[in-house]
């Protein structure tokens, strides 16, 4: 891997800025070299200087298309995923859409197994996008879908599962890409911020900043579920994605889910930037983490836009909390 | 005193309890304090002698993982959360299943630097 690290300096980082000047000639070449916005508006004091990396605009909408292009082509590059194998994974959100747009353009068939109980607006977006559904059942929440993905991929081999939580590919497509993209365009970073969930985005894009500005902190926000989510599990169903090293965090920020949502709405307050509920809690991790500097320079990961959102039943509610705590939001 | 706010998968263990007071000055004393009370919260929390590499423990609203440990300050009035572990979106008990994990040389200079 040392071999195809993205070396610091003036190079540009591979991908989109490469079909600068003509057409792309796939969606695919379009992955990465998002956006960094300074979010002049929103910093708390002048001194210090916020960024924001738009991941929303990725091709299919979200970070996701990032590990999707690296999950897919690092196992066609093994041998291991060869033409006529079928996707497969367990997922009803952003990463089932991008894995949908990697299959497709590629000819690969993809199936996601999610709860039976998964809100219509993904299940439409995935079958638009040719994904298969194989539905778990709904009270075994995602554990079900993720033992019935297991299963199938162990009784058929036409199956090849990706599966984002354990695959190094999401960690290394954060190194090279989102990562060696912040290092290129910025002369400094003192804080990095980005959502928990895999890790793949802390670990992989914190290790390449870290390389250049060996003092950077790297801070994850993580979700506080609600109890009926919490509830739903035994503390035996705990996991640690085997991607994710706790130990390379500097800061691991707990953020409610109204705190998120105020985010959101923060975020399109002072800056025009519709995102999702993820890069909520970014921000207001990166505000609490800003309020310590005296100055420097943090930058956020905004992993998707928040149109996949307005459906949602928090926008018009009074209490926040209560409107959201039943549901998973990232 | 401290407010320890319990899970809802270890609120058996503790009474049926949402929240319990607790004193101590770290979260290895506030956390005896409570497993004096609740011997089996403090089975279920602790592994050998560390918080349990499925449950996650927060003061001031930052694990403790990425603070002092054990030994991370606790103020007055303040609370510590409990929480099992979890993984956005994923939260399977995948520690008991034959998942592929696909492995590959680390991210160079990753391991270094901390």
């Amino acid at each position: 891997m040392s071999g195809n690290t993205v070396p610091s300096g003036d190079a540009p980082p591979a991908g989109r800025q490469e079909s600068e000047g003509g057409p792309a000639s796939s969606l695919l070449d379009l992955v990465g070299n998002t956006p960094l916005v300074e979010l002049k508006r929103l910093s708390p004091k002048p001194s210090v200087r916020l960024y924001a990396k738009l991941e929303g605009q990725n091709p299919s909408g979200s970070i996701k298309d990032r590990i999707a292009k690296a999950m897919v082509e690092t196992a066609e590059a093994s041998g291991e995923l060869e033409p006529g194998r079928e996707l497969l994974e367990p997922t009803s959100g952003n990463t089932g859409i991008s894995l949908a747009m990697v299959a497709r353009l590629k000819g690969y068939g993809l199936t996601c197994v999610m709860p039976a109980n998964a809100t219509p607006e993904r299940r439409r977006l995935l079958q638009l996008m040719g994904a298969s559904i194989v539905e778990s059942p709904a009270d075994e929440g995602t554990n079900g879908s993720v033992q019935l993905a297991v299963r199938m991929a162990d009784e058929d081999p036409r199956y090849f599962m990706p599966f984002q939580y354990a695959n190094e590919a999401n960690v290394q497509a954060h190194y090279d890409g989102t990562g060696a993209e912040i290092v290129h365009e910025l002369d400094r970073v003192d804080v990095l911020v980005a959502g928990l969930g895999t890790g793949g985005t802390l670990m992989g894009a914190g290790a390449r900043v870290r390389e250049a500005f060996p003092d950077a902190v790297i801070a994850a926000a993580e979700p506080l579920p609600g109890d009926p989510v919490i509830g739903l599990r035994s503390l035996e169903d705990g996991y640690v994605p085997p991607i994710l090293d706790v130990s390379r965090l500097d800061r691991k920020v707990l953020v409610t889910n109204a705190e998120s949502v105020a985010g959101v709405r923060v975020l399109l307050e002072r800056e025009a930037i519709f995102a999702g509920v993820s890069s909520g809690a970014v921000v207001h991790a990166a505000l609490r983490l800003a309020e310590e500097l005296d100055e420097g320079v943090v930058v956020c990961v905004l992993a998707d836009g928040g149109w996949k959102y307005l459906s949602a039943p928090f926008w018009g509610a009074e209490d926040v909390e209560s409107a959201m705590e039943n549901s998973i939001w990232w | 005193m401290t407010t320890v706010r319990i899970p809802p998968t270890l609120r058996q263990d503790a009474g049926g309890e949402r929240d319990v007071t607790a004193g101590g000055s770290t979260v290895r004393e506030v956390l005896a304090d409570v497993g004096e009370r609740y011997p089996a919260l403090r089975e279920r929390i602790f592994e050998s002698g560390n918080i349990a590499s499925f449950v996650n423990v927060y003061v001031g609203g930052e694990d403790i993982r990425t603070q002092d440990g054990l030994d991370t300050p606790v103020a007055e009035g303040s609370t510590v959360i409990l929480l099992p572990a979890m993984a956005g979106g994923a939260l399977a008990p995948l520690a008991t299943l034959r998942v592929p994990v696909t492995r590959a040389e680390p991210v160079s200079g990753a391991a270094s630097t901390r």
